[in-house]
């Protein structure tokens, strides 16, 4: 017996977290008729998992905690009635042509075969494994990635060990290393190979330093061993070339290692339709209304690029969604040209990589190495800010105005530059 | 009496660097890029506060703990204690958003960050 169901929507949302939830909150309020699917048992995504507060300040003006955040977004979805399926699993994407996309999904009521004019990808990121940080030696039970520890703690109360190292100081690694703490638990260290923290300056001032959590900046973890459960780590001190210096290694005893070697845009079912993607961020090249190089096909929030704060990613996703109106009143998004935006000094990334010149755009950067007492730069429009300091792990936000972004020819271009640069 | 020292703002994403120094006259406070950063100063090096959080478990709900935030940040020598009165509380759904579920610790409350809904 097949029990195939046929739907026809103008959106289609994929994947439930804080991106996609807004994304199909605006669509849904611009008369766009929308669905939302999200492949976990509850909408929500990480933010569910982040009881620790710092979301919201942008978004909301307030702080709240991740929890909190999200259940904002409830309840706008139920106060304007966003219809969504949870357990609802996206098996592949095609593309007929220009105004019709199929997306063909595994549901508990069967398979469901939805046609749309537009796609909003929001399905997130994936953690970084032991496998692309190259850390050798045995696979004994103890090793988890900083979400899956957190998912264990926060969501099912279960506490993943007691002597523990984490391996990279991104926000979710220290974030973990003080719920660690505060259950009790020893860390021992937090193992860092480039010469700085990886997370925002606050979080390793409130997470590691109130609780006496050693940071090892320059420091990698070679192996792992244990026979059952874990054991032990070698760590080894590493030079400017992150290559292992001779002699400094040394053994640190724990149960657990937990991985927090930063996240990757999950763009599984993109790439299987041969999108462009920008290897800078991981994530599709995008225009300035995050359309990806397969017209209607929208992306948005950490599938995109890793963003440092859910409120950017619930931006990115009603910008994608203002994206997919526009497209389907205009039969595609209008622009008389895209002009690129190119990366200058001490820029490592930039989003969106496109713009027309014709719409206010917010461009999300990311520089390269930390500076202090900086300007950051777009020398074609004119547009010149202050930085008091710049942090990898801190995104640069600009607003560009339409006018401004008028003055553009062929191309704009980011860039930082210390006060006293001269070129 | 005269300190001079520096502190990470904890306030928001900016993580401003804040040059403090004390001294009789009292104390004073660079770098800050917004009013929040001098009272975070002020605070920090008199008496630090912190919120705390963490999950409690609950009975017959639709996920198994309930997430809790301090209702006000509590002084930082404060939040094992905080710890210990959270640590064997086991509560039974449903649970509201904002539902104060533990009273009087450190002068401050604990209250839900989660909806819990019973288990269908």
């Amino acid at each position: 017996m097949s029990n195939l169901i046929e739907e026809r929507y103008d959106v289609v949302v994929i994947g439930g977290g804080p991106a996609g939830i807004a994304a199909a909150i605006r669509a849904t309020e611009l008369g766009l008729k929308t669905i939302l699917l999200e492949n976990r048992d509850v909408l929500g995504g990480i933010p569910l998992q982040c009881v620790h507060p710092g979301f919201g300040l942008h978004y909301f003006k307030e702080d709240l905690t991740g929890t909190q955040f999200i259940h904002r977004f409830f309840e706008r979805m139920e106060k304007i009635g966003v219809e969504y399926i949870t357990s609802a699993h996206v098996h592949s994407i095609e593309y007929r042509d220009y105004m019709e996309k199929v997306v063909n999904v595994i549901t508990r009521k069967g398979v469901l075969r939805i046609y749309s004019k537009t796609i909003i990808y929001t399905v997130g990121a994936r953690e970084r494994t032991l496998f692309e940080i190259g850390v050798v030696g045995d696979r004994p039970d103890g090793i988890y990635t900083a979400g899956e520890a957190q998912t264990m703690m926060d969501i099912y109360g279960v506490l993943p060990g007691k002597d523990v190292v984490i391996i990279g100081s991104g926000d979710v690694g220290l974030i973990m290393a003080r719920r660690f703490a505060l259950e009790g638990a020893r860390v021992k260290a937090v193992i860092e190979i480039m010469p700085y923290p990886g997370g925002l300056m606050r979080n390793v001032v409130q997470c590691l330093r109130d609780f006496n959590i050693p940071l090892l900046l320059s420091h990698a973890v070679i192996s792992i061993a244990g026979k059952k459960r874990v054991e032990k780590v070698t760590v080894v001190k590493v030079d400017e070339g992150f290559r292992p210096i001779p002699g400094t290694e040394f053994e640190i005893a724990c149960d657990t290692v937990v991985i927090a070697a930063g996240l990757r845009p999950n763009i599984d079912l993109l790439e299987r339709l041969s999108i462009a993607i920008d290897p800078a961020t991981g994530g599709p090249m995008v225009n300035e209304l995050l359309e990806t190089s397969i017209p209607g096909i929208f992306v948005a929030g950490n599938a995109l690029v890793i963003n440092d704060l859910a409120d950017y990613v619930v931006e990115q996703g009603e910008k994608a969604a203002e994206g997919a109106k526009i497209f389907i009143e205009n039969s595609g998004i209008p622009a008389e040209e895209w002009k690129p935006v190119k990366r200058g000094r001490n820029i490592r990334l930039a989003i969106p990589h496109y713009i027309s010149g014709e719409r206010s755009v917010t461009i999300l950067a990311r520089v390269a190495k930390p500076e202090q007492r900086v300007f950051v730069e777009v020398p074609e429009v004119g547009y010149k800010t202050f930085h008091m300091a710049v942090r990898p792990a801190e995104m640069i936000r600009l607003d560009l105005s339409k006018d401004a972004l008028s003055k553009a020819e062929k191309s704009v271009t980011i860039e930082v530059k210390p006060i006293a640069y001269r070129a | 009496m005269h300190t001079e020292l520096e502190l990470t703002c904890i306030l928001c994403p900016m993580s401003c660097t804040l040059k403090v120094s004390i001294s009789d006259a009292g104390i004073d406070v660079r770098g800050n890029q917004c009013t929040k950063g001098v009272e975070y100063a002020k605070q920090e090096v008199t008496n630090p506060v912190r919120h705390v959080m963490t999950v409690v478990r609950v009975r017959g709900g639709d996920i198994p703990t309930v997430s809790l935030i301090t209702s006000k940040p509590v002084p930082k020598n404060c939040i094992e204690r905080v710890m210990e009165a959270t640590a064997y509380v086991e509560l039974e759904a449903p649970i509201e958003l904002g539902q104060v579920v533990i009273k009087d610790v450190c002068g401050t409350s604990l209250v839900a960050t989660r909806r819990v809904r019973k288990a269908t």
